[in-house]
């Protein structure tokens, strides 16, 4: 009986690996009906505002600012999307980041003060990466102790990184104070390059220049190297590349904390960009971060990208034409998008 | 009597059975024992808290749904009272229109983030209500015409629930018979009231749904319930009982504004109360809102204390400023997920 069942069941296997070719391929398909959103936007903003060099002005910033929400939003959604770990304690890696530069940049003020671009940018480098080291090592710590217990269900790991942020907010303010904690850019980088008529702010020419190379490293990391191969397929059937021989474990918790060093460093950015930072910005920054990785689909590291641009150019026109409606252009965005597409514009189909 | 006044759903524990008692007597007769305006508002607090957490424990503990909206429907039942306390003076029937309006509208409210957002899992839900949470609290400090903006609204009651009113010149047994006097019996008797409407429905068929919903859903729809009506039903019934909670707050503050009563803090502070004090039983409400309060109230003194006298080893006296009490707090939070995901009064119930 045993034998027939195998004969019988082949060939509907081979005519499955036959019709596969047929079937349009899911990875190389790309849905561009989101990406044109970005220029859709930015051009029906462009006759409520009228002056093209303001136009220009706001749609630079607005891409900057959502650059910068990028950076900060993607540790979030490359935990989410490779170990189906919310982590809501996220935010408190991001006020982390941002403490630790006010440390390093004051330590380093002679750097931040002089007139060079070189020794400023080596003082915002320098913070950057003790942010990363800094956010990455408690990330480890925050794994092994909150998160790896309850790793699979959700309402646990809700409310445990949910306690993780208490508890690190508190620390933080052990360590730095309660008080709220300027933290002055750069001499360098502080005013604008003209282009044409438009102001541009330097920094949010080096948030967009960050944005890029962190959105190409994750996108190239995961789709073209061999470590990316291993978390997606870690991801989709974790026994099998265990069984392969792959420590999946480890490269979990490098995904852990990778994604923590990211939001240390977009801890930086947002700090820089605020001018000051305060032990609560985690918790302001967490709803920020949380509609852009709805609108972009939970656990899409394009999505969120995508996300990121569009808050921050909807937050930038918004507040040159009505300040007031601002505050909540986020959250009618986010509407708007779960009302078009349910699960954010780039679903992640495997969760 | 006792039984069906608590809907057959006896503490089942000794220890537990003793606590409440002392807690629920000691709130009865606080006038009376703890005379001062300090320990009375913290009285009436912990009262507010016991309705505000079980209604929350309503939706976390019973039916497993993680909402970060609830400070939301606190925050409308408060500006009811509030808003039309200031717009229709004092008097009776504003506070009836007042709680009334805010009901429907937490009604309205909730039934509508419910059908939008409980189709989708867990997570996805608890960040969604962040959001709109998020949005409100922005929405009330913004509307400054009608709700006052940052400064929130001061307004009168009642001329009998007002401090100047005396029902009768001489104290009694220790406690003077004022305006204050009244009030605090109000939101005591409230309270008392909307616990025991809680603990009969989390003790209905309907309250075992939910529990089978929370244990899994899957199975629960299975059976032939449709779990999105009842997950929609038991948000419903937590925002209202949420927004009574507001009024009562109103009611006793005679203020509000975006701080007291729509701020992340609170709905933090729902969290680690339900969690420590447990969750999916309505007792943990109870003990976990007093033991709270107390704490936030006296637990700081005791702390400045200890700060002193390790005031010479740096980091150790700055973890025990009063401060810092949160820490711990958040400490003990991660500890009950972690040891006793039933909290205290779980634990308590399963010596037995």
């Amino acid at each position: 009986m045993e034998q027939t069942s195998t004969i019988t069941t082949a060939p509907a296997a081979v005519a499955a690996v036959d019709a596969a070719p047929a079937a349009p391929k899911p990875a190389s398909q790309i849905d561009w009906a989101p990406l044109a959103l970005v220029p859709a936007l930015a051009f029906a903003a462009l006759p409520f505002i009228g002056s093209a060099p303001t136009w220009i002005t706001l749609t630079a910033a607005g891409l900057a600012m959502g650059m910068i929400i990028f950076i900060i939003a993607s540790g979030l959604t490359l935990i989410f999307g490779l170990m189906d770990v919310l982590n809501f304690g996220h935010g408190v890696f991001i006020a982390l980041g941002a403490f630790v530069a006010v440390s390093v940049m004051g330590a380093m003020s002679d750097w931040t003060t002089a007139d060079s671009l070189a020794l400023n940018l080596g003082a915002l480098g320098a913070a950057m990466l003790v942010a990363m080291l800094v956010a990455g090592v408690l990330g480890a710590v925050f794994e092994r102790v909150l998160v790896r217990v309850v790793y699979g269900q959700h309402l646990k790991q809700i409310l445990i990184t949910m306690g993780g942020m208490v508890v690190g907010e508190e620390l933080i303010k052990v360590v730095w104070g309660p008080a709220q904690i300027p933290l002055p850019l750069p001499a360098a980088l502080r005013g604008s390059v003209l282009l044409g008529d438009a102001a541009i702010e330097k920094y949010r020419l080096i948030a967009v220049v960050v944005g890029l190379v962190v959105f190409a490293t994750l996108v190239l990391v995961l789709n073209r190297t061999k470590l990316g191969l291993l978390i997606r397929a870690g991801v989709q059937d974790r026994e099998m590349v265990e069984s392969l021989g792959y420590r999946i474990r480890r490269l979990f918790v490098g995904v852990f904390i990778a994604g923590s060093a990211l939001a240390g460093l977009g801890g930086v950015m947002w700090g820089l960009y605020q001018q000051n930072v305060i032990p609560q910005m985690g918790a302001q920054v967490n709803v920020l971060i949380f509609i852009v990785i709805i609108i972009g689909g939970l656990g899409s590291t394009g999505g969120c990208f995508l996300g990121a641009l569009l808050v921050g150019l909807l937050a930038n026109y918004t507040g040159f034409l009505a300040p007031k409606v601002a505050l909540f252009s986020n959250i009618l965005l986010m509407v708007a998008i779960l009302l078009w597409r349910p699960q954010g514009v780039y679903p992640v189909t495997n969760r | 009597m006792i039984s069906r006044l608590l809907s057959h759903d006896l503490p089942r524990s000794r220890v537990l059975a003793v606590i409440l008692t002392v807690i629920v007597l000691g709130l009865a007769f606080a006038p009376f024992i703890f005379p001062g305006a300090k320990s009375l508002n913290v009285a009436a607090k912990i009262l507010i808290f016991i309705v505000l957490v079980a209604s929350y424990d309503l939706l976390l503990g019973y039916t497993g749904i993680v909402s970060f909206a609830h400070t939301m429907f606190f925050g409308i039942g408060a500006y009811g009272i509030a808003i039309a306390s200031t717009r229709m003076g004092p008097g009776w029937s504003s506070l009836a229109a007042g709680a009334l309006g805010a009901v429907v509208l937490s009604l309205v409210l909730s039934l509508v983030i419910g059908l939008f957002s409980l189709r989708v899992r867990a997570i996805f839900y608890a960040m969604i209500t962040l959001a709109v949470a998020s949005a409100f609290q922005t929405l009330a400090s913004q509307l400054s015409e009608i709700t006052g903006g940052e400064d929130g609204l001061n307004f009168k009651l009642p001329d009998v629930l007002a401090p100047s009113f005396q029902l009768s010149e001489n104290p009694v047994l220790g406690a003077s018979l004022d305006g204050k006097f009244l009030t605090y019996y109000i939101v005591f008797f409230s309270a008392l009231v909307l616990f025991l409407a809680m603990l009969r429905i989390v003790n209905s068929p309907f309250g075992r749904v939910l529990q089978a919903i929370r244990e899994n859903d899957f199975r629960a729809e299975a059976i032939g319930y449709r779990t999105v009506v009842y997950r929609t039903w038991s948000n419903v019934l937590a925002a209202v009982f949420a927004t009574l909670a507001g009024c009562l707050l109103a009611i006793w503050l005679r203020y509000n504004g975006p701080d007291t009563s729509l701020s992340f803090e609170i709905m933090i502070d729902i969290l680690l109360i339900v969690v420590i004090g447990g969750m999916g039983t309505m007792y943990g409400a109870v003990f976990g809102a007093t033991a709270f309060l107390l704490a936030q109230s006296y637990l700081q003194d005791l702390m400045a204390l200890g700060a002193n006298a390790t005031q010479a080893i740096p980091l150790l006296s700055a973890l025990l400023s009063p401060d810092r009490w949160l820490l711990w707090l958040g400490i003990l939070f991660i500890l009950s997920v972690y040891f006793f995901p039933t909290g205290i009064v779980g634990k308590l119930r399963e010596r037995q």
